[in-house]
């Protein structure tokens, strides 16, 4: 990599990766990921490569998921054996995730690319986004306690011999040959969106039947794997910009530890609300730049400053999706506070 | 969560040996800007373990502070059996 490459860095980019990564660090300790779909195209902004961006992000994201499952782990709440299962296939699911993009780069170019994960971001998160809403405002309106899913309780019910294993925090016996694709999935998700844990948790949650406060903890630890290996992959490169990371890492320290400190306070339905939410936003974020990228391959025609101002606007959601699940989560821990 | 007053009982000492173990990291890789990036980018031998190694130190020493940061300003985890059950 050239030094080109690296940007000098000014006081007010240091100070958005401050903020950002503060944020992007309360969300991943409380629903397990979050941050990256907010900061690599924000490092891009700042006029960081793509691929430094993307590598700068996992170098910050496994110190983060560490701290973060280590605090989650002291509360009891992850399951080590079931990340560390899930965490086998994910690593593949990267890597197999990371080919298709390289395959459709080359197909049909960098705006191909940009289309294919778009359309990913928003069929997968609106799917599983309204899905996880759904649920969420049952339990709200019910108040009844967090129940295994009809799913989960058939996943548990199927007896594979040999291929048994019984996760002891999550409370589920069930067999790897329903966690390892669960894994895959999750590391496909995250090679193509960044955040692979709107998959891994979800997954856990309605597949597996862990408790949605074990699944987002567990989540910590599938993403500490994928990172480091991420890391040392794009390091051989030479393509991580260590200061960028390690700003990030600065303020996201402070970040996980809050989050997971929250997740104590609230009751378990919060973190579905969160992640429902960030979903959502993040889903119109993306759809809004579909246009951009059909007009890009000559298959829609927008003006040029119809597409800029789609771009920022897209962008603009992103931020909000962030910001919005931080504001629920301070909000959550502030008002179960007063009424201790 | 509690305000933040002085109190021996927090953790003053632990936030004190980490802030500037921390602050000796970030320290060390901004005043050597220069030397840090020409190594972190080399791709032979052993330096693309560099930038991971870093990232551990800096989990470990920045990481501990903020966990006494956060002890000392009274924000602190509920004890498990009081955690809010749906």
């Amino acid at each position: 990599m050239s030094p080109e490459a690296f940007i000098t860095l000014e006081p007010h980019s240091i100070v958005f990766l401050l903020i950002v990564g503060f944020i992007g660090g309360l969300v991943s300790g409380f629903i397990g990921s979050g941050g990256a779909f907010v900061l690599t195209p924000g490092m891009m902004s700042l006029g960081v490569p793509g691929v430094v961006a993307v590598a700068s992000n996992l170098c910050h994201k496994f110190p983060k998921a560490l701290v973060g499952a280590y605090k989650r782990y002291q509360y009891g709440q992850v399951d080590v054996k079931l990340g560390l299962w899930m965490a086998l296939t994910a690593s593949l699911g990267m890597w197999w995730g990371a080919g298709i993009q390289q395959d459709i780069r080359r197909a049909y170019g960098e705006a191909g690319s940009n289309l294919y994960v778009s359309l990913a971001f928003v069929v997968v998160l609106t799917i599983v986004g309204l899905f996880v809403l759904r649920d969420a405002v049952r339990l709200y309106r019910s108040g009844v306690a967090e129940e295994t899913s009809r799913l989960a309780r058939w996943v548990q019910s199927v007896e594979i011999p040999g291929t048994m294993v019984h996760f002891r925090v999550a409370n589920t016996r069930v067999s790897v040959l329903f966690v390892l694709p669960l894994g895959f999935l999750t590391g496909l998700l995250a090679s193509t969106i960044a955040v692979g844990g709107f998959i891994g948790v979800p997954g856990m949650i309605y597949v597996l039947g862990a408790p949605s406060l074990v699944a987002s903890a567990t989540e910590l630890v599938i993403a500490f794997v994928m990172g480091l290996g991420g890391t040392f992959k794009f390091a051989l490169g030479g393509m991580v910009d260590i200061r960028l990371a390690m700003l990030i890492l600065l303020g996201s320290l402070f970040g996980i530890q809050l989050g997971a400190i929250g997740t104590t306070f609230v009751k378990p339905f919060m973190i579905k609300v969160v992640m429902a939410t960030v979903m959502l936003i993040v889903a119109v974020s993306r759809a809004l730049v579909l246009p951009v990228y059909l007009t890009q391959l000559g298959l829609a025609s927008l003006d040029p400053a119809m597409m800029k101002m789609l771009e920022r606007t897209s962008f603009a959601f992103m931020v909000l999706a962030l910001a919005a699940g931080a504001f629920i989560i301070v909000g959550a821990m502030l008002s179960s506070y007063r009424h201790a | 969560m509690k305000s933040a007053t002085f109190s021996p009982g927090r953790p003053w000492l632990g936030l004190a040996v980490s802030g500037v173990a921390s602050g000796m990291c970030y320290g060390a890789l901004f005043v050597y800007e220069k030397e840090v990036m020409a190594f972190f980018t080399r791709t032979d031998g052993w330096y693309p373990l560099l930038p991971v190694l870093t990232a551990f130190v800096f989990s470990f020493t920045h990481g501990a502070f903020t966990g006494y940061f956060w002890e000392v300003v009274g924000v602190v985890a509920k004890p498990v059996r009081e955690q809010v059950e749906e």
